[in-house]
């Protein structure tokens, strides 16, 4: 019984958290579409609900009920494979994040490097959606991407390094908890606008979407795809960006913690404050996506390998420089 | 610990049976993603002794990076079709004999290596190994990884570097007449040397030299 149990509670605790993501998913798309138009002075989706706000559930129905076509020269079980990985992956990562001290799934020990593992894999549902298309666009597309978010890992991961340099630990707990005094966004500053361009370009965002530049490629690697699994392969992008944000927001904005350490501010849960500067972050995509113009291939590798390498490794150095002559290295018991 | 042993069965029969599948599958993109899931399914087993850093590092480096570029090389160069089958085909391989032979030397040489281990004598005696159940293996991992091995890492380190300034060498070929964008020759560039203006007489024309 007791075993019966544990399975029970966990469960309602793996729902408590999913079900608030995958509406979060769905309303994210609404403030996406919104911003974009806005900055363009366009009204954007506005007809369903109050505001739009039911915009996404209408376009979920929809696909719902759209035909779902394999392509007879596919790889059938790969190609249905490969939305559901993106959609799992995209969801699989949310269970370290910590909405407050102790409303996290799983508090792991090594849970930056649980979230880097899950966000390099998530490379894989397009590689398969592309291969198993059995068609050029797809593929280019897939090609493409595998490689831009191969080479923006490296420099996240330098960067994740600059943060953990100043902590000392791999718990996602004890980072939020090390910025009580003053958010890694002010000494690391560089790092932070970096993490964002390469976060822009880890999920395919404008202006680096070149996996799926209509332009060229049609629709890149979901070109093939109809009905819901190009709704789970569009939902998955968006969780991936939400855990971007969610990344940036504990790497470099403190989390939950309030700001300033202000007693005040503490009325307010904590996960209020994750959940605000989760939705900051995820505005800064959206303004991005819709003002500035799509870059070209040969740049974005230029930019990715050698400028934002470079720099985050040197600034590693000279992180790691300043805290041991100031002897401030953070040590754990 | 019931679900322990039921978690470990699992994972080590997927494990077994992907690896198993990387040789026996008809497609050699089949093979690529067989192995994914044996290194997944092996990263696992790591996280379930107790090694989390070794197994989450697994899944970085082998998952995340090193099949990625298995996956590409199969995937551009179209071999996926030209592999020999020893498994359930007519046909069978001419090269079966040769693999028996290496894996019948590895195995052996793995027997020789698990029969021969032996701590380091003076292992515990160590300032900088702590087992205490408080402190995370990560954390005493990376307190040996920086003191007592220093050197082990940094030559490691050296190797990795040459390995990867070979592969740039041997691939490297400098192609004449191609342009390059440079940001400082953009950025540097000014009106006077791109605008000229020309009194243009009537009926002469204008002569253009780009």
């Amino acid at each position: 019984m007791n075993s019966l149990y544990i399975l029970f509670n966990e469960t309602y605790k793996i729902l408590f958290l999913l079900i608030p993501v995958l509406v979060t998913v769905a309303m994210i798309v609404w403030l996406d579409r919104r911003v974009w138009a806005l900055v363009q002075k366009r009204r954007g989706p506005n007809v369903v609900g109050p505001f739009g706000l039911l915009q996404s559930l209408a376009d979920a129905l929809k696909y719902i009920f759209k035909e779902i076509i394999i392509p007879a020269s596919s790889n059938k079980v790969i190609f249905i494979l490969a939305p559901i990985i993106t959609m799992t992956l995209a969801l699989v990562a949310w269970a370290v994040i910590p909405f407050s001290e102790n409303l996290v799934l799983a508090d792991i020990n090594v849970g930056i490097l649980y979230l880097f593992a899950v966000s390099s894999l998530g490379v894989y549902g397009i590689i398969m959606g592309g291969w198993a298309s059995n068609s050029k666009y797809p593929f280019l597309g897939a090609i493409r991407s595998a490689a831009q978010m191969v080479s923006y890992e490296v420099s996240i991961g330098v960067i994740i390094i600059n943060v953990l340099l100043c902590v000392g630990s791999l718990n996602l707990n004890d980072i939020v908890l090390a910025q009580k005094n003053m958010w890694f966004v002010l000494p690391l500053f560089p790092m932070f606008v970096i993490f964002f361009i390469s976060a822009l370009a880890e999920t395919n965002r404008p202006p680096f979407d070149l996996p799926e530049a209509e332009a060229e490629l049609v629709a890149g690697y979901q070109t093939e795809y109809s009905g819901m699994m190009y709704a789970m392969f569009w939902l998955g992008e968006y969780a991936n960006i939400l855990l971007m944000c969610a990344m940036g927001s504990i790497l470099f904005l403190g989390g939950w913690l309030p700001p300033l350490d202000i007693e005040t501010l503490k009325f307010v849960p904590a996960p209020i404050w994750l959940i605000f500067k989760i939705l900051f972050l995820f505005i800064l995509f959206a303004l991005v996506k819709a003002i500035v113009p799509r870059y070209r291939y040969d740049q974005l590798m230029k930019l990715g390998w050698k400028i934002f390498l470079p720099f985050s490794l040197i600034w590693v150095v000279l992180t790691a420089g300043y805290l041991l002559y100031f002897n401030l290295l953070p040590v754990q018991t | 610990m019931i679900a322990h042993a039921v978690f470990f069965y699992f994972f080590s029969f997927i494990a077994i049976v992907s690896a198993i599948m990387v040789t026996a599958a008809r497609n050699t993109v089949h093979s690529v993603f067989f192995l994914i899931l044996d290194f997944i399914s092996i990263s696992c087993l790591f996280i379930m002794i107790g090694a989390e850093f070794l197994g989450m590092i697994m899944l970085i480096v082998y998952v995340g990076a090193v099949a990625v570029l298995f996956l590409f090389v199969v995937m551009m160069l179209n071999v996926a079709q030209q592999k020999n089958q020893w498994f359930g085909s007519s046909k069978s391989s001419s090269h079966i004999p040769i693999g028996l032979l290496v894996s019948l030397i590895i195995f052996v040489e793995l027997i020789i290596v698990v029969g021969g281990w032996k701590y380091k004598p003076d292992l515990l005696n160590s300032s900088t190994i702590t087992i205490s159940s408080t402190i995370s293996n990560t954390h005493s991992l990376g307190n040996v990884l920086y003191t007592d091995y220093i050197h082990l890492f940094q030559i490691s380190g050296m190797i990795l570097l040459v390995a990867m300034i070979g592969a740039i060498v041997l691939t490297f070929r400098e192609r004449p007449g191609l342009k390059r964008q440079s940001y400082i020759k953009q950025i540097s560039r000014e009106r006077k040397d791109g605008v000229q203006v020309v009194e243009v007489e009537s009926n002469k024309g204008v002569k253009i030299d780009v």
